[in-house]
């Protein structure tokens, strides 16, 4: 007999592997991107190099899963700090659909992109 | 235990403290806490900003340049710093808080915290290197 | 070296107050002292009518939690050189109803700890003729840790998930739990597991670890429930991977 059927231990879960996920991954996505190319501390490689490397499958399953992951992170936490920080807990049902439902969005949006390269 | 505590019918002299929505100012760990969870909303826009370069590469090199030149403006670059702090702070409280929450067991042994948590930083600084070298050298 | 320190000391009287107020008395100041030692000679020497908790006076017992400088403390265990000139605010725990002064109503929190099964659980217990169950000092140290808490409370004083959900189980109560569950001779983790997978158990605490870091004996509660989320996920995968499995 399983646990009293409750989602909580799998959205924890998801919300801890998304956390070690995005701990080890987003820094250098977002500071290579968001910083050093647009700053002009590091050459952009430059469209062609990166259309080859996202038609690459593994590339692609590995941008899906960090996407996801770290999305579904996000959601987890999201939702415990409008709990705790707003106090909103009445809100309950609300909080939940704006959280996964933005990452079940989210990871849609990342499948349909990946899947769709030219 | 969902049954609510049956003393407060009894007793209302009984002084309860309201918790204020600012709960989280009072106290320094409260704040560096919050801090931390709202470091997901960083983590949250830097999968959005991903998600927006995949889709600009996708269609096409005057989309990539023109993507590229909207993430050099200012109020791209301030954001982008901005989420590079936050999802830093969350690199290092989440590898900082792993040995407390995960006991790893070596033959028995217990394996100290510090070491646990400078193989997170070793993967992280592995990792980053992987990422770099792949996306612009390789 | 100052003669005397002032105590701002939180005074509620339920027939005649609607909320707390604070009171200034001036204690002497010792190095040696501690608050415990300071409420004590306001008792002896100034204001009988101050009520509160104490008992070992040496850090044993968990009876003398309160809050000092908005920081949940054992008095017995505070001393006064480390809050000099002061003044130095004594409230009673935070979080906790009050129903006088310096004294909470901890009813909730001993229900809590009950609530757990804090006890050593066996599908068949062993004949008295067969002995004791035995333990190595390996199996000992894997749940010695969460064993030394004295239920003082600070951990619950210090945990907002706590001050904003009352319902939630709190930090002394599942590292009891995990005391037992990590115990070598305990078979009750399941039954354990069901009690605290509801919402307001471990699923509710978002490890904020001020619970371990007031806490004056190492317990580490936010430890024990961070290990037992895992432990708990894992064995949610395994059973929706695994949906026959005989458990």
């Amino acid at each position: 007999m399983a646990q009293k059927r409750s989602a909580e231990p799998l959205l924890w879960a998801l919300f801890s592997i998304g956390g070690t996920v995005a701990a080890l991954l987003v820094p250098v996505h977002l500071f290579l991107f968001g910083l050093a190319i647009p700053l002009g501390w590091l050459e952009d490689p430059g469209h062609a190099r990166l259309l080859a490397l996202l038609r690459l499958p593994l590339a692609r399953l590995y941008l899906f899963v960090l996407c996801s992951l770290a999305l579904f992170h996000w959601a987890h936490r999201f939702r415990f700090t409008l709990y705790d920080g707003l106090q909103i807990k009445h809100l309950n049902e609300v909080v939940f659909a704006f959280c996964y439902g933005g990452a079940f969005l989210g990871t849609a949006a990342a499948a349909y992109l990946l899947w769709n390269v030219p | 235990m969902s049954e609510a505590p049956i003393y407060t019918e009894y007793h209302p002299r009984w002084y309860r403290a309201k918790i204020s929505t600012y709960w989280w100012l009072g106290r320094w760990p409260y704040l560096k806490f919050t801090l931390r969870e709202l470091s997901s909303i960083a983590v949250a826009f830097s999968v959005v900003i991903t998600l927006f370069l995949i889709r600009a590469v996708i269609r096409g090199p005057e989309a990539y340049g023109e993507f590229q030149s909207r993430l050099r403006t200012p109020w791209a670059i301030a954001a982008a710093a901005v989420a590079f702090g936050f999802v830093l702070f969350h690199t290092v409280t989440w590898f900082n808080s792993a040995a407390q929450a995960m006991v790893v067991r070596v033959k028995g042994k217990r394996v100290p915290g510090a070491v646990v948590v400078a193989a997170n930083y070793a993967a992280w600084l592995i990792l980053s290197g992987v990422v770099t070298w792949f996306l612009l050298g390789g | 070296m100052a003669e005397t320190i002032v105590l701002e000391v939180s005074r509620y009287c339920p027939e005649r107050d609607t909320e707390p107020t604070f009171q200034s008395f001036d204690v002497p100041f010792r190095k040696d002292w501690v608050v415990l030692d300071g409420l004590n000679y306001i008792k002896d020497k100034l204001d009988g009518s101050l009520s509160y908790r104490w008992s070992c006076r040496m850090g044993v017992c968990g009876s003398c939690g309160m809050m000092v400088d908005g920081e949940p403390k054992l008095t017995c265990a505070t001393f006064l050189s480390d809050y000099v000139p002061g003044p130095v605010r004594v409230e009673p725990l935070r979080y906790f109803p009050v129903v006088r002064d310096l004294v909470i109503e901890l009813t909730d929190f001993m229900r809590k700890l009950k609530h757990v099964k804090p006890w050593i659980v066996r599908e068949e217990e062993k004949l008295l003729s067969e002995g004791e169950y035995l333990q190595t000092p390996d199996e000992l140290d894997a749940y010695k840790q969460f064993s030394m808490c004295i239920n003082c409370m600070l951990c619950y004083s210090a945990c907002p998930v706590y001050g904003l959900d009352p319902h939630f189980v709190g930090p002394a109560a599942i590292a009891l739990a995990q005391r037992y569950n990590m115990d070598s001779r305990d078979e009750g983790s399941r039954q354990r597991l069901d009690i605290l997978s509801e919402h307001e158990g471990i699923w509710a605490c978002t490890f904020v670890g001020e619970c371990s870091t007031v806490c004056p004996e190492n317990v580490d509660p936010a430890g024990a429930i961070q290990r037992y989320k895992l432990t708990a996920a894992l064995d949610a995968v395994k059973s929706l991977l695994t949906p026959w499995g005989a458990k």
